[in-house]
């Protein structure tokens, strides 16, 4: 019998290669946004088998609108991203300063 | 050992191998071929804890839409990796020592004995006619009809946003304004008289050309 733990930490596990991802990767901003769409991945897996477990049909709706926020971010990110390609012509992260923050 | 828990151990086992691929390939275009192997095993992860609408609509509409756009802007981008992953190795240690860390918390608090079998017992199995779809259709349009169409809305915002963000006018390019268009006036906007001198008449080589082939004939 597969228990709760087994898919949470399945989720954690997920969750943690995507935050060494962002460390790995942090100059790259395409990689960037695929180690956000992995943690929404390993956060909904979570509560999926939460949903599952507790026999209550909430999660997976709250699954529902976090799969719509995380295709709107996408395609806002990835319409950001083109045009900074376009001006700049780079999408490595050190050589956005124009904001002189 | 079941046959579910087979299941359950090897799709497991693609999706987290999947994602370490994600983030150490350097080709940004077989990370996302990566991503998508992850998101494909995970849907049938899913599955097994019978969400079988979400399932789907991960394959269907999250591989299918979003990845794809994911693709299309690598492909399109033409990025040299050269230059982004010169400095993958500095911070290799870093990023393993958060991520040990991440794991070895969670194991210590998400662990069999916090939710292990006996506080979670497995849900008894669901009658042969129940539909996830149903279910799920029912509290949507019924219970989180408000959020519902706040959903709705982000995703018309997403749409305005993203072609607003990428709509940019060439001055090279030739496009119709259709508000000129319509209102164009029936009588001087349409047609404009021109003096213009009289045709000459044909020359006489012509005429002595084609009677020399009607005389063939």
């Amino acid at each position: 019998m597969i228990a709760l733990s087994d898919y949470l930490l399945l989720g954690g596990l997920l969750f943690a290669i995507a935050v060494a991802g962002i460390f790995l990767n942090r100059k790259n901003v395409i990689v960037l946004l695929m180690c956000i769409e992995l943690m929404l991945l390993a956060v909904n897996m979570n509560f999926i088998a939460f949903s599952h477990f507790r026999d209550d049909a909430a999660g997976q709706i709250f699954v529902f609108f976090i799969l719509t926020v995380a295709a709107a971010e996408a395609a806002i990110g990835l319409a950001i991203l083109v045009v900074l390609f376009r001006n700049r012509r780079t999408i490595n992260v050190d050589d956005l300063d124009m904001l002189k923050g | 050992m079941g046959f579910e828990k087979f299941l359950f151990y090897v799709f497991g086992a693609i999706t987290v191998v999947a994602a370490g691929m994600v983030v150490t390939r350097r080709n940004p275009v077989h990370a996302v071929l990566y991503l998508v192997l992850a998101f494909v095993s995970s849907a049938a992860l899913w599955l097994l804890l019978e969400a079988e609408f979400l399932g789907i609509v991960l394959v269907l509409v999250y591989v299918g839409a979003v990845m794809v756009l994911f693709l299309f802007v690598v492909m399109m981008l033409d990025v040299e990796v050269a230059s982004l992953s010169a400095q993958f190795i500095r911070h290799l240690p870093l990023g393993l020592i958060i991520a040990g860390v991440m794991v070895v918390n969670l194991v210590l608090i998400l662990g069999p004995s916090n939710f292990g079998l006996q506080r979670f017992a497995k849900p008894i199995g669901r009658a042969a006619d129940y539909s996830n779809t149903a279910v799920l259709g029912m509290d949507l349009y019924t219970k989180y009809l408000y959020q519902f169409e706040i959903a709705a809305v982000i995703l018309l915002v997403a749409i305005v946003a993203a072609i607003r963000l990428t709509l940019r006018h060439r001055p090279e390019t030739k496009y119709q304004d259709p508000s000129k268009q319509v209102r164009v006036r029936k009588g001087p906007d349409r047609i404009r008289v021109i003096a213009m001198p009289p045709e000459r008449t044909p020359r006489p080589v012509l005429i002595a050309s084609t009677e020399k082939e009607e005389a063939a004939e």
